[in-house]
Order: structure tokens, then C-alpha cells, then sequence
């Protein structure tokens, strides 16, 4: 389990279609903002966002998504989890190769957001959906 | 859905992307600007990219495919504009955008879509003087 508090209650967002894709970013940037990331680690953090919930629509035929802010009681930090019932990986170590896709995509969105956060979190497998916890701190 | 704008420039189309585009925006951005390219006759495309927060594997993709496009259509694309921090993103996402010219902004942008296309033009004065020499050498 990854360390940090919650602070305050999470923010939820549907993932169903291309412009929830937007609505993510959006809210993703606003928490960020918020939490005070430097702006560097903001644009990494809704990149990643991005990518992950395009994969939740794409792949995992949509979702939802919770942002939230954490403290672990050095630092702040927005944590933001991915959650769909599809179909689930079932070969992870594959799915997170650069340049792997199953979608005809670039095969960057798994592997390239987990580049850009700080924690990385997945637990899926064949049929029991695909749920991904991501989280960057504040530097 | 939103449109992107595609402005004529003189020999130039110019497009400044200034919405959070969702994936169908940007796939029809693609179809829109071979259109206009074939329509038009232009020989650059710019694409202005400074009002974007990210650039996430769809949209690098979608730069590059554009660029390819336009390649085969005869004309140069450069992407000016890009943000300090999107750049940063970028590189670690592990997207190279490859095949696409940038410059910082439009001014830049311009320029570089004219010498390009001034190279041509000398080469193709070269190959005719090459022609002309050979026609001359022959009695």
C-alpha cells in the first residue's frame, strides 16, 4: 500500500467517451494546481492522466477516475486512480514494454505514464478489469 | 464536436490550436488539413502549438501523421510554439516526433518553410543547368 493521507474527499469523473477524456485532464490539472506542483511535475501529471484514461476508454471500455489530494506528512501530492471492469491485462510485464499495443496506438500510454509519476500502482488480470493508482509529489 | 480553424496565409496555412482537443478534434484536424493543403495548393503548414497544456501520445501522433501527409502533398509542416514543460514531458513520455520540424514561434516557423522551400527550388535550377549542359555537350 502506498503511504499518504487522504485529504478531504476525492473528486470522481466518468470515463464513457472521447470529451470525459478532456473532462479528466481538466480536473487532473485542477488538483494539481491546487496541490501546489510545480508546473513541470503538472504537465507530467495530466499526461499521464491522459494516457491512462484514454486506455480505461479504449481498452477497459470506460470507467471511472478519483482524484485526490495526499500528505504523508512531508509533502503534498495528488494521487488519482483508474478503474474499469473490461477485460483486464493478461500479460503486464508485455503490456508495459515501450512500443507495445494491442490497440494500434504508439504503445507509450502505459509504459510513458508510468515514466512520468512517482508511484505506479496496477492490479488486473484476465477478466477481472484493470485498476491503475498513480501518484506525484509535490517537490 | 469543436473544429480547429485552419487560416491561409499566402502560401502558408497557419493553425493555432486553442482548445483542449479530444481525440475525434484532432483526427478530424488530420482530414481537414489534407483537405485544405490539396484545395489550396499550399506549400507549409505551421501548427501552432502554444496554447497547449500537454502533448500526449495522440496528439504527438497525430503531429507526426500530419507532417507525413503533408509530405506527400508537397508541403513542409513545422510545429512552433511548444512549451519548456511539454517538451520535458515528452522526451520522458518517450515520444520523439519523428519526421516533424519545429521552431519557437511563427516568425521562426515561416522562415524555415521558406528556405526549404528555396533548397528545392535551387536543386531543381541545378538539375535543369545539369540538363541544359548535357544538351549543349551533345553536337
Amino acid at each position: 500500500m502506498t503511504a499518504g493521507v487522504d485529504l478531504g474527499h476525492p473528486q470522481a469523473q466518468a470515463i464513457q467517451s472521447d470529451e470525459d477524456v478532456v473532462r479528466v485532464r481538466q480536473l487532473v490539472r485542477t488538483v494539481a494546481v491546487a496541490a501546489k506542483l510545480s508546473l513541470v511535475d503538472q504537465t507530467k501529471l495530466v499526461t499521464a492522466a491522459s494516457e491512462l484514461a484514454r486506455n480505461t476508454l479504449v481498452y477497459g471500455g470506460g470507467g471511472t477516475v478519483e482524484v485526490t489530494t495526499v500528505d504523508n506528512g512531508r509533502r503534498r501530492g495528488v494521487r488519482i486512480l483508474f478503474a474499469d471492469s473490461g477485460p483486464g491485462i493478461v500479460d503486464l510485464d508485455l503490456a508495459l514494454t515501450d512500443g507495445y499495443t494491442t490497440g494500434g496506438g504508439l504503445g507509450l500510454g502505459l509504459s510513458g505514464a508510468r515514466r512520468l509519476v512517482d508511484e505506479f500502482e496496477i492490479d488486473t488480470g484476465a477478466g477481472k478489469g484493470t485498476r491503475v493508482t498513480v501518484t506525484k509529489w509535490a517537490r | 464536436m469543436e473544429r480547429v480553424p485552419i487560416l491561409k496565409i499566402g502560401d502558408i496555412l497557419l493553425v493555432s490550436i486553442q482548445v483542449d482537443m479530444s481525440d475525434q478534434t484532432a483526427l478530424q484536424l488530420q482530414e481537414d488539413l489534407a483537405e485544405r493543403i490539396v484545395a489550396t495548393g499550399s506549400h507549409g503548414v505551421i501548427i501552432d502549438i502554444t496554447a497547449l497544456d500537454i502533448v500526449d501520445s495522440f496528439v504527438g501522433r497525430m503531429l507526426s501523421t500530419i507532417a507525413s501527409i503533408s509530405k506527400v502533398l508537397d508541403a513542409e509542416t513545422v510545429v512552433v510554439g511548444m512549451r519548456p514543460a511539454v517538451a520535458i514531458t515528452l522526451v520522458e513520455l518517450g515520444l520523439s516526433l519523428n519526421g516533424i520540424r519545429t521552431a519557437l514561434n511563427v516568425e521562426r516557423g515561416m522562415e524555415l518553410i521558406a528556405a526549404a522551400r528555396s533548397d528545392e527550388f535551387e536543386e531543381d535550377d541545378q538539375l535543369d543547368d545539369a540538363a541544359d549542359a548535357e544538351t549543349t555537350a551533345s553536337p
